[in-house]
């Protein structure tokens, strides 16, 4: 082929990836799974680029949310009737869906949480509490989002553990070789980010994890904007725990997953007590049972985990590796396209990415060019991203980022483009 | 010359060309006008005090009382956001230069419906806009405390 009988579109996918794994991955079809991609805003299109933020919800969610509502829905785990049966047992297997999306080892190693952020806390507060003492170090990356560092700065405040913080380099990448400097005997806990919900870089997590075991150390990986992205094998990681929430993953908010080895998890004391979670109550002792269920007190979340259970089983139906490839095509183009806006400048540009990009306009706050584009009908997020060290790092107050789905498409990343020639139209 | 209050055009005369602007890309060519004609702080007023909260950008807001007899509250504000500083300039508009009564009298959503905003324009938590009118009332309502306790 001829680079100038190309379209710019086609040059894109020639140099990015294989014609062929786009060729196998029909998003039109992917599309139409998807009712809200079908609405208009203002009177145009909807472009929904904010995924990294919340991502849609297929039809096959929706209709397992409204079967179980419709036809079985009951309490888990405690009646005896019928009802309770049939939810049990769609609870238990989205249960065992979750355990197969990540590989883990046995579905008593998932936790049914609120979502990341609680994972995170419950690691902090149960694990934390019991297990770190004052003048053990956690490390942290300087690119986490505020939930994967205010709650060790809350355990800190408690027990005087002391937080490292691992520096990324100007293009984003984590600095592993000051990483391998900052481990030492004191390092008991390493809680990082898979991928970076504000600059999209792919940290090195495996080997990461590695020297945090050479090291003595356990490792939390905050898996947020990874579960949406790319294929997780906690096994083959050896990730001491692993989190991710179910909306970011095509899934309904509400739900979120903590992954643990069996016996770390069995070895935590609760974060929360109540019902379901007990063996045996006496107003003297307690006995708890094992794991997950020590750790899901009260009433779950349970349409919403059947869900769950329903969204990875489409992502996993529809190929990690394909979506991955479309992601990374769109986000070379969209890398591409946006590089030839002058005044436009990229943060973020390490060299293993996600399809999240991060942006600054020359003319135009994140918020002009957020409110702007939206009249195009074009959604991305402005501000900081509940990352400020990070945006700190980068001496802007906050950027606006586009962040790519599954359903994304390349006419969108031109609808972008061309709305933000409008944003430099009107403020030019 | 930051301390002296602009002169800002009236909720009448912003009325008016509101509505002789009909699709979303002149009102919003209109409000970045507005907010490019307030004189910026100096670097030192951009302080944590001065912050308006809840805005995606940094916003920021200061008040000026002069008792003549009756307390009146000028104000200035900033905002690193060209849109956020064209909403400023429509709030400086509706309340600057008023007695503490008068900014309490203030119906905020008949005037936002007066100049069809909700519908074009959108002030919403994200933008800081409603943390702004807060401030201003609240400010509003010290300063007629403080006459009734004064006189």
């Amino acid at each position: 082929m001829s680079g100038a009988t190309l379209a710019p579109q086609d040059a894109a996918v020639a140099t990015s990836i294989g014609d062929n794994s786009i060729a196998s991955y029909d998003v039109e079809a992917v599309r139409r799974d998807f009712p809200i991609l079908g609405q208009e805003v203002y009177g145009k299109p909807l472009v929904y680029l904010d995924n990294a933020a919340s991502a849609q919800k297929p039809a096959v969610v929706i209709d397992s949310m409204r079967e179980t509502m419709e036809t079985y829905y009951s309490n888990v785990h405690r009646g005896l009737h019928r009802l309770s049966q049939l939810s049990t047992d769609a609870f238990e297997a989205a249960r065992d869906k979750v355990a197969g999306f990540i590989n883990a080892e046995s579905s008593d190693e998932i936790v049914f949480l609120r979502g990341a952020t609680e994972a995170i806390n419950l690691v902090a507060f149960s694990y934390g509490r019991a297990f770190l003492k004052a003048g053990d170090e956690v490390l942290i990356s300087e690119m986490e989002h505020h939930a994967n560092i205010v709650p060790w700065q809350l355990l800190r405040d408690e027990t005087g553990i002391v937080i490292k913080v691992v520096p990324i380099d100007d293009d984003g990448n984590l600095m592993l070789e000051t990483y391998k400097e900052l481990l030492s005997p004191k390092t008991k806990l390493v809680a990082m980010t898979h991928i970076s919900n504000a600059l999209g870089t792919i940290v090195p997590i495996k080997e990461v994890i590695r020297l945090a075991h050479a090291a003595g150390a356990k490792v939390l990986v905050d898996g947020c904007q990874a579960g949406p992205h790319m294929k997780i094998d906690v096994r083959d990681l050896d990730a001491d725990f692993y989190c991710f929430s179910s909306h970011k993953v095509y899934g309904p908010t509400g739900i979120g997953v903590l992954y643990g080895k069996l016996d770390i998890l069995n070895s935590m004391p609760p974060h929360h007590g109540g019902g379901e979670m007990i063996d045996r109550v006496t107003f003297e002792k307690t006995t708890y049972k094992e794991a997950p269920h020590r750790f899901e007190p009260g009433t779950p979340a349970i349409i919403e985990a059947i869900g769950f259970g329903a969204a990875v089983d489409y992502v996993k139906n529809l190929g990690q590796e394909r979506i991955a490839a479309h992601e990374h095509g769109l986000m070379a183009y969209a890398t591409e396209r946006m590089s030839e806006i002058e005044g436009v400048r990229i943060i973020g540009q390490a060299q293993e990415k996600a399809s999240i990009v991060s942006f600054v306009m020359d003319s135009a706050h994140a918020h002009d060019i957020g409110t702007i584009i939206d009249r195009a009908g074009v959604a991305v997020r402005a501000g900081h991203h509940c990352a400020q060290p990070l945006m700190a790092r980068f001496e802007v107050s906050a950027t606006a980022r586009a962040s790519f789905g599954l359903y994304n498409t390349r006419a969108e990343v031109d609808a972008l483009v061309a709305a933000l020639y409008k944003v430099k139209e009107l403020l030019g | 010359m930051g301390s002296e209050p602009m002169q800002v055009i009236s909720v009448d005369e912003l009325v008016e060309n509101f509505e002789f602007l009909d699709d979303w890309e002149d009102r919003y060519r209109y409000i970045i006008d507005l907010g490019r004609k307030l004189p910026e702080f100096d670097e030192a007023d951009k302080n944590e005090q001065n912050r308006i909260q809840g805005c995606t950008s940094q916003a920021w807001l200061i008040a000026e009382v002069s008792a003549d007899p009756k307390p009146v509250l000028s104000f200035r504000a900033d905002s690193d956001a060209h849109i956020v500083r064209g909403l400023l300039s429509v709030l400086l508009s509706i309340y600057s230069g008023q007695t503490a009564e008068d900014i309490l009298a203030v119906d905020i959503k008949d005037v936002l419906r007066r100049l069809d905003f909700e519908a074009q324009i959108s002030p919403n938590r994200a933008n800081g806009f409603y943390s702004a009118v807060e401030r201003i009332r609240n400010l509003a309502r010290l300063n007629a405390g403080a006459r009734t306790e004064a006189g």
